[in-house]
């Protein structure tokens, strides 16, 4: 990736950091920790990858997301914000009865968001719909999903899996955010859901396995997934809970509690001054 | 002020206090923290079991457990067990009429800030329209620790619905007597009844006290066993009252208004008016702001029981 791309890039998902933590500390709920693992997939998914219109945010030749781990929608929000589908100053109603900013997305009411989730386990079953019906439309767009690694714990998860592979969905690339942690603990020690890789292998997937917060290795899974003819893709993303904030890094209990003020301020500068921002 | 406790609370201390003497186990699915079995799981590690974000696996399980003759206490959120894990329970569960105790937290529009997708106001419906299901709704912690004692003793399915937010204590623990699907009349009056269950129970004390001002004469009714409905306590108001008002946390379709409804218009027709979540779903929100926008109040029982007074014949 050429140097001036990946530092627009950092930027902005140092951006989309400083907006997560904006959202859950005004909101003084929600959940950060997996917000800030996939900021810098979801810099490139909607800053590189995929074709969108925040002045259109309906245009039926649009590329789906489908955010199957729902409880992270600041992180969504955040990118469609940056994107233009609405004004950042929204992001401060999190949550709040007034704003339109709903604690998990809704489809409805919220510009650029595909699906309603929250209900953790529905995404990529949606996400196969709205891949197959492209293919019955003959249309070209393509559709990401992204679920959490304890999501994977989820039976119609792989329910789902069977239908990508079954229908050859090679528009779907279906996303796991492998930050190791869920509520009750680290997934490994909660409901072991590995190997991942060998299971979707299994299942007839392409599989990658990548480092989440390196652009470069992001760039290059997300072309070699369009090369994939004739079954769908997952993308293991290798990522760290908390990302950019090292208080919060690795750290089980940051999952679904918000800030206070100093640790806000704090988590901040961090992050600002990590990206010179 | 009476003191606030989450009745999810009271669950999980009384799940922890129960669990020394008696050898029931506990299953979760990656909420132990919010469900508050970790207070159980903290002290008996060896009898709690993580299922996962796997509910519908875990509700099969928990029948398995319980034909082997085990006592499980399985918990999720009302949304993720009732919801999720509907067939599970009706089929594993509630066609074997086993032994498992549900016991659903974070129930109901008052999960606040997590929104619609969180906010189950249709599992009273859901687990009411199983046969041979005992629904029960406590209206604060001391009802609640009563009520998952009497499930543990009663043998059969049991789901209990417990809520996230901490509710005013209205209840003594030192007298209070649980008898399971037994009314309790909270208030004595004579124009209209208000039937209330869960946290609507200490909102229709306050409305019976504002219509009492204004020289109404309101009956209040709690019935923290939704199913099997006490019919007699209803029966007998619709006939000494005439009129019957309904508030509930949950949906007005399926709910506890609809099973006053159905047991008066088949036993002594009198009108009812529900005091519900009207048919829409829920949003974020914190909850005084949800309750104000849902017409859960004392304000909109009162409007309701003036309503159903209006309409004696
Ligand atoms: C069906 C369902 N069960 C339970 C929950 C509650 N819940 C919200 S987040 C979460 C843990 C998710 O862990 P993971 O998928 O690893 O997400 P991440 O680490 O990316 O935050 C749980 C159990 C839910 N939202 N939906
Ligand atoms: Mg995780």
């Amino acid at each position: 990736m050429e140097r001036a791309k990946k530092q627009q890039l950092a930027k902005i998902a140092a951006q989309m950091r400083l907006d997560i933590l904006d959202q859950v500390h005004a909101a003084g709920c929600g959940h950060p920790g997996g917000s800030l693992s996939i900021a810098d997939i979801m810099a490139y998914l909607y800053f590189s990858e995929m074709t969108v219109d925040p002045a259109d945010p309906a245009m039926a030749s649009r590329d789906r997301f489908v955010l199957s781990k729902g409880h992270t929608a600041p992180a969504l929000y955040a990118a469609l914000a940056e994107k233009g589908f609405f004004p950042k100053e929204e992001l401060l109603g999190l949550r709040k009865i007034h704003s339109f900013l709903q604690g998990h997305p809704d489809m409805k009411n919220i510009p650029g968001v595909d699906m309603s989730t929250g209900s953790l386990g529905l995404g990529v079953s949606a996400a196969c719909g709205m891949a197959l019906a492209a293919k019955l439309d003959g249309r070209d767009y393509r559709t990401y999903t992204m679920l959490g690694d304890g999501e994977s714990e989820e039976g119609q998860v792989w329910e789902a899996m069977m239908f990508a592979a079954h229908y050859k969905l090679d528009n779907l690339v279906v996303m796991i955010d492998w930050n190791g942690l869920q509520i009750d603990g680290p997934v490994t020690e909660i409901m072991n859901p590995t190997p991942h890789d060998k299971k979707l292998e299994a299942f007839g997937f392409h599989v990658m396995v990548v480092d989440g917060h390196d652009f470069d290795e992001i760039e290059k899974a997300f072309e070699k997934a369009k090369t994939v003819k004739g079954k769908p893709t997952a993308i293991i993303f290798k990522t760290v809970k908390g990302k950019g904030v090292s208080f919060m890094e690795n750290q089980v209990n940051w999952h679904g509690v918000a800030p206070n003020d100093e640790q806000y301020e704090i988590a901040v500068a961090e992050i600002k001054a990590k990206a010179k921002i | 002020m009476a003191e606030k406790i989450a009745t999810r609370q009271a669950y999980g201390e009384a799940l922890a206090e129960l669990g020394e003497k008696y050898n029931f186990v506990v299953l979760d699915a990656d909420l132990a923290a919010a469900t508050k079995t970790g207070i159980f799981k903290k002290k008996f590690p060896n009898r709690h079991f993580d299922c996962g974000i796997a509910e519908g696996n875990m509700m099969s399980v928990a029948a398995g457990l319980a034909a082997a003759g085990k006592i499980p206490f399985v918990s999720s959120f009302a949304m993720f067990a009732a919801g999720r894990a509907f067939e599970q329970i009706r089929n594993s569960i509630g066609y074997p009429q086993l032994n498992v105790k549900i016991g659903a937290t974070h129930a109901g529009i008052t999960v606040g800030e997590d929104g619609a997708t969180h906010q189950c106001n249709e599992d009273i419906a859901l687990m009411r329209a199983i046969p041979g299901m005992t629904v029960i709704n406590p209206a604060d912690a001391v009802e609640a620790r009563a009520a998952v004692e009497a499930a543990l003793h009663f043998d059969g399915p049991v789901y209990l619905r417990f809520g996230r937010y901490a509710v005013p204590v209205i209840n003594d623990k030192n007298t209070y007597k649980f008898e399971l699907g037994k009314g309790v009349q909270l208030r004595e009056g004579s124009d209209v009844t208000i039937i209330a269950t869960g946290i609507m129970v200490d909102m229709a004390n306050t409305a019976a006290e504002m219509l009492q001002a204004e020289g109404i004469s309101a009956r209040v009714i709690n019935i923290h066993t939704i199913k099997p409905l006490d019919r007699e306590i209803v029966l007998k108001a619709a006939k000494e009252t005439g009129a019957i008002v309904t508030a509930e946390e949950h949906s007005i379709i399926g709910g506890l208004g609809a099973a006053v409804a159905e047991t008066v218009c088949e036993g002594y027709p009198v009108p009812v008016l529900r005091v519900g979540v009207n048919d829409v779903f829920g949003r974020s929100g914190s909850v005084p702001a949800l309750l104000e926008a849902y017409g859960l109040t004392p304000a909109n029982i009162v409007e309701k029981a003036k309503q159903v007074i209006a309409l004696k014949k």
